[in-house]
């Protein structure tokens, strides 16, 4: 087999799948052309964060979802990835990376890595939409 | 799990009997049939008896069959081999080559290698089905054409290609060509015509479909033996005889110094077997069974399974074949999800290739390519039940309802 027992673990009963009706945000990358598209849907809250006294308060992932057409590494990826995102700040999201993915999965076959990790890019997208609507 | 595999197009479980015949020729009889004493001879009488088979099936010569490693090197030494040789007798001398655009990499490769060396190489193109048309061919021959090489059967959507027609519209060419040549002056006509040599890679036809080289008007036909219930790593071209070849690997001078390498007898002796066991009357019964089997599951398929498209058009394919599209999920996980419940199938998607490119049959026969991705291949065999095509098809169905609701791109209607 070529994927890690991980990645088939999360491909047979993907986290975090679906839609969320009324999303704060959506963010969505590829195209049906190239084989892979993904969609992430976010419930955005707010949270304090640093120390007591100064502490301000920061948009947070609340509720993720994804849809996904791809591979199954595709499919795993966008459920690793939203286990990871749940509860992060915006700030913590936005720092997410593939070598993080890839490592939480326990690896990916390489060829694979590129397009499998448009969920990353559909979660930066989700993120960015939400900023630019609330300024 | 019992595991149901749906892929004989990659490859064929060794039939019982060709591995019985096989097994001597490893440690009893394991001498070099170069070799002159008692221990070569007796090999060589294996592999001998392996060429008759061979000849038999194809209705050749003997000495017209070089057993080669497989396929694809049966395919490069007829393309390459026969383009080769024509150039070198004629140096400076402007030549075209014919294939098509559906043909197997082992058969476009060497074309590519061909072009870059300055050879005019033709691509076919072919109809929605995945078939040829000969008045394409027709066209396309003319009186610098050297070659033509045609798949039999196709092994992606398992589309027949008229290889018999074609044979007859080289033939019918060639006769002219000669005439024309006769018709000269015998002073300024020049050397006698070459005539159009044509090719056949026969790889997947073999199982099913009637490979008597004279029938079919071949020159040059490549067999494998593993697609045909027999050992993987061994191969065949046959040649008729006064056609030619420069030879690709030499050093050796096997095979009438047309293929050198010492042979691989246990498996000559195997595909020899193999061929055996496909006499016309075992043919056309296992023909009738395999097409039942896949028309009945194509029905299955079609009536549970909705938006699934059949690549395969049912009037020009092998028995064997049914190549799908299930719209919205992506064929490489489908491949994966039936996979993990111990079926084997495969998939023309770009994300099952290493290159991720979508499958050039597909795209050819006017496919789009964001519905090739979604394909997968069934190919059926001889040892398939009904009750494991049952199964897979209720396999498929759970596996498919459940990608499309991960999907971005299905809402079920």
């Amino acid at each position: 087999m070529i994927y890690s027992p991980k990645v088939l673990k999360h491909f047979k009963n993907p986290h975090n799948q679906g839609v969320i009706k009324n999303a704060d945000a959506i963010g969505q990358e590829g195209n049906p052309t190239c084989g892979d598209v993904m969609r992430i849907y976010l419930k955005v809250g707010e949270k304090k964060s640093g120390k007591a006294k100064t502490a301000k308060s920061e948009p947070f992932i609340k509720e993720i979802k994804f849809e996904t057409l791809g591979c199954a590494a595709a499919i795993a990826v966008s459920s690793a990835m939203t286990d990871l995102a749940k509860g992060k700040t915006f700030k913590e999201a936005m720092r997410l990376t593939k070598d993080k993915i890839v490592k939480d999965l326990g690896g990916l076959p390489p060829v694979k890595v590129h397009c499998s990790m448009l969920g990353l890019d559909a979660l930066h997208q989700a993120i960015k939409n939400y900023e630019l609507k609330k300024r | 799990m019992k595991r149901i595999y749906l892929d004989h197009s990659a490859t064929t479980p060794v039939d019982k009997k060709v591995l019985r015949a096989m097994m001597p020729y490893f440690q009893d009889k394991f001498g070099n049939p170069s070799s002159i004493h008692s221990f070569g001879q007796q090999a060589s009488k294996g592999v001998e008896d392996a060429r008759l088979a061979a000849s038999k099936f194809l209705n050749c010569a003997p000495d017209e069959i070089i057993f080669t490693s497989g396929a694809t090197e049966a395919n490069n030494l007829a393309i390459k081999g026969i383009v080769g040789a024509i150039k070198k007798k004629n140096p400076g001398k402007k030549i075209r080559a014919i294939t098509s655009v559906i043909e197997h990499d082992s058969v476009l490769e060497p074309f590519s290698e061909l072009e870059r060396s300055g050879v005019e190489v033709i691509h076919l193109p072919v109809t929605p089905g995945g078939v040829i048309k000969l008045e394409e061919l027709r066209k396309a021959i003319d009186d610098d054409t050297a070659l033509v090489s045609l798949m039999y059967v196709n092994s992606e959507v398992g589309s027949i290609q008229p290889i018999r027609e074609a044979g007859k519209i080289i033939h019918k060419h060639n006769e002219q060509r000669l005439k024309k040549w006769l018709s000269g002056k015998p002073a300024s006509r020049g050397e006698k015509p070459e005539p159009v040599y044509f090719h056949t890679d026969a790889t997947q036809a073999v199982n099913f479909l009637n490979c008597d080289t004279k029938h079919n008007f071949l020159d040059a036909l490549s067999l494998s033996a593993h697609k045909i219930y027999g050992p993987k790593g061994v191969g065949l071209l046959y040649l008729k005889n006064k056609t030619p070849i420069s030879a690709q690997a030499t050093g050796g001078h096997h095979e009438l110094n047309r293929r050198s390498g010492t042979l691989n007898v246990p498996g000559i002796v195997g595909l020899g077997a193999a061929l055996s066991q496909l006499s016309a009357a075992k043919v056309l019964k296992n023909n009738a069974r395999i097409s039942r089997l896949r028309d009945s599951f194509i029905k299955k398929i079609t009536a549970r399974i909705p938006d699934a498209v059949l690549n395969t058009d049912l009037r020009t394919a092998a028995p064997g074949h049914a190549h799908f599209s299930f719209l919205g999920v992506e064929g490489e996980s489908i491949l994966i999800a039936l996979d993990l419940e111990g079926i084997a199938v495969s998939t023309g998607s770009a994300c099952a290739s290493n290159r991720l490119k979508a499958s050039h049959v597909l795209v050819a026969m006017g496919i789009p390519v964001e519905i090739a991705h979604n394909s997968i291949r069934f190919t059926l065999g001889k040892y398939n039940s009904e009750k494991e095509l049952s199964q897979a098809v209720r396999q498929l169905e759970a596996a498919v309802k459940k990608l499309r609701k991960i999907s971005t791109e299905y809402r079920s209607k």
